[in-house]
């Protein structure tokens, strides 16, 4: 390639990645919300886990159109493996198990993503369906390690790095979630940046143009699977190290569904529709829980269906108009930059 | 020995019963229908209020559980079903998923959460031993219903009018729409039918399977397995799934209690990984 390609592709692919004024905006609302917020700190903290649960599934749904209903496996084994860690004291501080459950989920994605590769939407609804239940019933059948129904319990959680102690406000909580989630992203967001990620991109719109391109498929599908599942693991470990506690709900149907609904508030496609979702979907949560206790999963069924029935490119319209907006007035603060082409097709 | 295989096979007969109707709506209409659980229960429940508490006959019960389901399901395969067919797959799912939250919470409200049982005629308890097989008497009912629901299920299938239409409407939705066939209306008889055959699978099953809110959830993925197991083009597809998923897991269950669950959702995998278009599917030409 010549040099000067090469130098203007450099410069496309940087400009496409420049952070944006509003997303500064959204990382100090974050930052904020831990100083103005301090009586909230448990519901953020949940928040923050589930925000990194749903950039995960937005990894293989938005970016590569991989249909998953099974996610909360890695979620689960995550969380099981980071309680066990730290019940039976093999590794005591909390980063280092956190990673640690991350890889093993890792490794549960890459054996798994082979399965995900054949057939059609049905099939991989059905393969990945299976998978989170094998999960489930190996979790529910050895209850002399994981507790079985009654879920693990015991689990004392070491101080992070040695230092800092969870307290029952949440405070060190948040703060350690809010910080793991903001490295993840980062990451997600320089891997999706990436030319790897555009090429995922490619898949996602049509796999075999995009082999015929020299794309090789199967191998991109792989990797962010496997990518994808480390950060589920890492969100299902959150949660267990945040409560303390783990048990066969984390592998439930529900939670995939549950997910699913979040990304779908959220917008699939864009690393913040995650985040957003997770926000709106707590909130949401717990305000109707606070008025129907047992009956909240009605309500978030019939979101689900209004939002199909109405329409999610609809809906996506919207906050995409939103986001052509904020492209806008970021433009007219950073005059240097090129015009930027908006990614299209954040639909589907 | 005998015995399981007895059970099995009255397990199995249930769930084709239960779980042919969402075969044709994927085979026709490519739709996946997550919420097809829902129209069990409501068979299943149907029966509850009207032998418990009306004192309706047992029989006469599951007559109105798959009339009233079947209307049901033609009510909801019109006003809302018929909104989402040609959306992608992730949106049929999200809002089947929808249905099903919404119907597991209305009956947790309106029934309450606990598991319940259909009372069902003291003719039909207990059982007996023929050449030295137990034998229960419910379930050798069971076997006797469904297999000639089956039996005319297949008859319809193969030799009427409506038969060779809603084949033609799998087999090529679009060229037998230029032969004149009201693909939608067959599409909505079909419906109907197959969501009153689950009500009625709901009501019968209610003894075995166990009845309470969660119904729709806990078998969502019995149904999903017959399905993809036994393949979308035919009938006898899903009945030989059927059967083998229900002698499997009961005697998984009975012999190896450590790896009951597991024996399905390995066998379903399998099947996926080698035969994505079903283990009874011709080669697929679409």
């Amino acid at each position: 390639m010549p040099p000067a390609l090469v130098g203007k592709v450099a410069h496309r692919l940087a400009t496409r990645a420049r952070w944006r004024l509003l997303e500064y905006a959204f990382w100090l609302a974050a930052l904020a919300s831990f100083f103005l917020l301090p009586n909230r700190h448990l519901i953020l903290t949940e928040i923050a886990w589930l925000a990194l649960f749903a950039l995960s599934l937005d990894l293989i749904l938005g970016y590569a159109g991989i249909i998953s209903l099974g996610h909360a496996a890695f979620f689960g084994l995550g969380s099981y493996l980071a309680a066990l860690l730290a019940k039976h004291g093999i590794v005591n501080e909390p980063v280092l198990a956190l990673v640690l459950s991350g890889l093993c989920a890792a490794v549960l994605g890459f054996a798994t993503s082979f399965l995900v590769l054949r057939g059609s939407d049905l099939t991989r609804l059905m393969v990945t369906l299976g998978v989170a239940l094998i999960m489930r019933e190996i979790a529910n059948q050895i209850p002399d390690i994981t507790g079985g129904a009654d879920g693990l319990q015991g689990v004392v959680i070491a101080p992070i790095l040695g230092l800092f102690q969870f307290d029952i406000f949440g405070h060190v909580a948040y703060a350690y979630c809010l910080i793991v989630l903001f490295i993840l992203f980062l990451l997600a967001r320089r891997v999706v940046y990436s030319p790897f990620g555009l090429s995922l991109r490619a898949v996602k719109g049509n796999p075999l143009r995009a082999a015929s391109i020299g794309i090789s498929v199967n191998a991109r599908l792989v990797t962010i699977y496997t990518f994808a599942a480390f950060y589920a693991g890492i969100a299902g470990a959150l949660l267990a190290q945040t409560t303390a506690f783990a048990s066969l709900d984390v592998f439930s149907f529900e939670r995939s569904a549950d997910l699913l609904l979040v990304l779908i508030i959220g917008g699939t496609g864009y690393l913040y529709g995650g985040l957003i979702g997770a926000v709106i979907f707590k909130l949401m949560q717990d305000w109707i829980a606070n008025l129907t206790p047992q009956y909240w999963q009605f309500w978030i069924g019939l979101v689900l269906v209004l939002i199909v029935l109405i329409g999610r490119d609809r809906i996506a319209l919207r906050t995409g108009g939103v986001r052509l907006l904020a492209e806008r007035i970021t433009r007219r603060f950073a005059p240097a930059a090129a015009p930027v082409a908006v990614p299209p097709g954040e639909g589907s | 020995m005998l015995t399981i295989l007895f059970d099995g096979i009255a397990y199995g007969m249930l769930l084709f019963v239960l779980a042919c109707g969402l075969s044709v709506t994927l085979g026709l209409m490519n739709f996946v229908n997550l919420a097809h659980g829902a129209f069990a229960m409501a068979g299943g429940y149907i029966t509850l209020v009207l032998v418990n508490r009306a004192g309706l006959p047992f029989f006469a019960g599951l007559a109105v559980a798959f009339v009233v389901t079947a209307f049901i399901g033609a009510l909801f395969e019109r006003t809302l079903y018929v909104h989402v067919y040609g959306k992608s797959p992730l949106d049929q799912v999200l809002f089947t998923i929808g249905l099903v939250f919404m119907a597991v919470a209305a009956v947790d409200y309106v029934m309450g959460s606990q598991q319940v049982f259909i009372q069902i005629p003291s003719a039909l308890q207990g059982r007996f031993e023929i050449f030295g097989v137990g034998v229960g008497r419910y379930r050798l009912l069971i076997i006797a219903v469904c297999g000639i629901l089956t039996l005319a299920l297949q008859l319809i299938l193969s030799s009427s009018r409506f038969g060779s239409r809603l084949r033609a409407s799998v087999d090529d939705a679009r060229v037998a729409r230029g032969l004149g066939i009201n693909v939608n209306a067959v599409f909505s008889l079909t419906f109907a039918v197959g969501s009153g055959l689950a009500g009625l699978g709901g009501a019968l099953g209610a003894e075995i399977l166990g009845l309470d809110p969660t119904f729709p959830l806990k078998y969502m993925v019995y149904f999903l397995i017959v399905v993809t197991v036994g393949g979308t083009s035919s009938i006898t597809g899903p009945f030989a799934a059927s059967l083998l998923i229900g002698i499997a897991d009961v005697a998984g269950k009975y012999y190896v209690p450590k790896f009951g669950a597991f024996v399905i959702y390995t066998i379903m995998i399998i099947v996926l990984i080698l035969r994505p278009q079903g283990l009874f599917a011709r080669a697929a030409g679409k």
